[in-house]
């Protein structure tokens, strides 16, 4: 059933990326920073929760969020290689969160008007949520590109960074095609969401005296089949290995 | 500033540490759902007033504390000095018919 495929892929989306955000506790250059970013990380991991027990219903399996989060291998997650990347400076979560973020507003929009129940209240919840991160990152956006010198050198560098990996974001891969064919996951495929997603960043970017980078020489590819890029062995490895260690564990 | 006044912070003109050289301290009130007044709930610090209210929302209100929120530079308020507390309060305390408690009231008066 590719509904089932595809809102995997959207779950673990969601908890690799607050898997990474929540890298920055103890990390970010305030304790207040640190408290935004690991409620973004937790808003994200709600997602993920909501999604994954849906998604063993859809497919048959049974299986629930512990067995989707920690028990699958590399090549059976189906995120982007955007959230997957290694934490860079504050200037480059802040480029990734505004793109991601962006994605994630008009994504859930859609969401909002699925007529699979658990689907649409995913996407009614998170929608307020996603709003909010989205607040944040283009506040840290405009004051970094409009800040000091070597802040607006550091943004740019950053939107740069983050570039070659938005196009995966908006393939309309043939999972995702059927997804909403299938028509219980609301109407709009990746590539629809796009050209709003893009309006947002680029009024950020260019509010925050910023500019667009050029396209860039290469693009990512292969996350939502389960190919992905040298980071993710790690993050798993450190996402998984206490429920690996302790096989069944509970506290 | 008056000798006998005290600044809440020192703030960002004179920094202590790196990391407060350019954030400097807010002071947050939260006005909760059924609350008729701001109450202060504590500080942070900020770049500026926006982001110290995001700082706010994030830090004070995560779990339902309030449906309002207010941030003040806490260098912009002026609060009374330890020194001065026996001026200040302490004529009041033996003036006990300031507070209304010298009659009677009668058992069938409602909503007093």
């Amino acid at each position: 059933m590719a509904s089932a495929t595809y809102l995997l892929g959207l779950a673990d989306d969601a908890l690799i990326y607050a898997q990474r955000l929540g890298e920055w506790m103890t990390n970010a250059p305030q304790i207040e920073e640190d408290m935004a970013l690991g409620n973004i990380a937790l808003d994200l991991l709600g997602q993920a929760r909501a999604l994954y027990p849906h998604v063993g219903e859809l497919d048959g399996t049974g299986r629930g969020e512990d067995d989707f989060a920690m028990l699958r291998y590399e090549r059976e997650f189906r995120n982007v290689h955007l959230v997957e990347q290694e934490r860079g400076d504050f200037a480059q979560e802040m480029a990734r969160l505004l793109w991601f973020s962006a994605y994630q507003v008009e994504l859930h929009r859609s969401l909002s008007g699925a007529t699979d129940e658990v689907v649409r209240g995913v996407g009614q919840k998170a929608v307020k949520e996603v709003r909010y991160h989205l607040d944040h990152a283009q506040q840290w956006v405009v004051r970094l590109g409009d800040g000091t010198d070597e802040s607006h050198r550091r943004m740019q560098a950053a939107l740069d960074w983050v570039a070659p990996y938005v196009d995966e974001l908006f393939d309309d891969d043939p999972v995702s095609v059927a997804a909403v064919r299938e028509g219980s996951v609301g109407v709009h495929s990746p590539a629809s969401l796009r050209p709003a997603v893009q309006h947002v960043v680029e009024l950020t970017v260019s509010q925050a005296t910023l500019t667009m980078p050029d396209p860039p020489a290469w693009r990512s590819r292969g996350g939502r089949d389960g190919i992905h890029s040298r980071p993710m062995g790690y993050l798993l490895a450190e996402l998984q290995h206490i429920a690996r260690s302790h096989p069944g564990a509970t506290w | 500033m008056s000798e006998g006044s005290t600044r809440i912070s020192d703030g960002s003109p004179t920094p202590t540490t790196p990391a407060e050289r350019s954030w400097p301290l807010w002071e947050v009130f939260v006005r909760g759902k059924r609350g008729l007044s701001h109450v202060h709930v504590g500080s942070l610090h900020a770049p500026d007033a926006e982001m110290a209210l995001r700082n706010g929302r994030d830090v004070y209100t995560r779990r339902q504390e309030g449906v309002s929120l207010w941030v003040v530079r806490a260098d912009d308020i002026t609060a009374s000095s330890p020194d001065e507390k026996d001026s200040f309060f302490d004529p009041a305390a033996d003036k006990i018919y300031r507070h209304p408690t010298f009659y009677d009231v009668p058992d069938d008066v409602e909503y007093l």
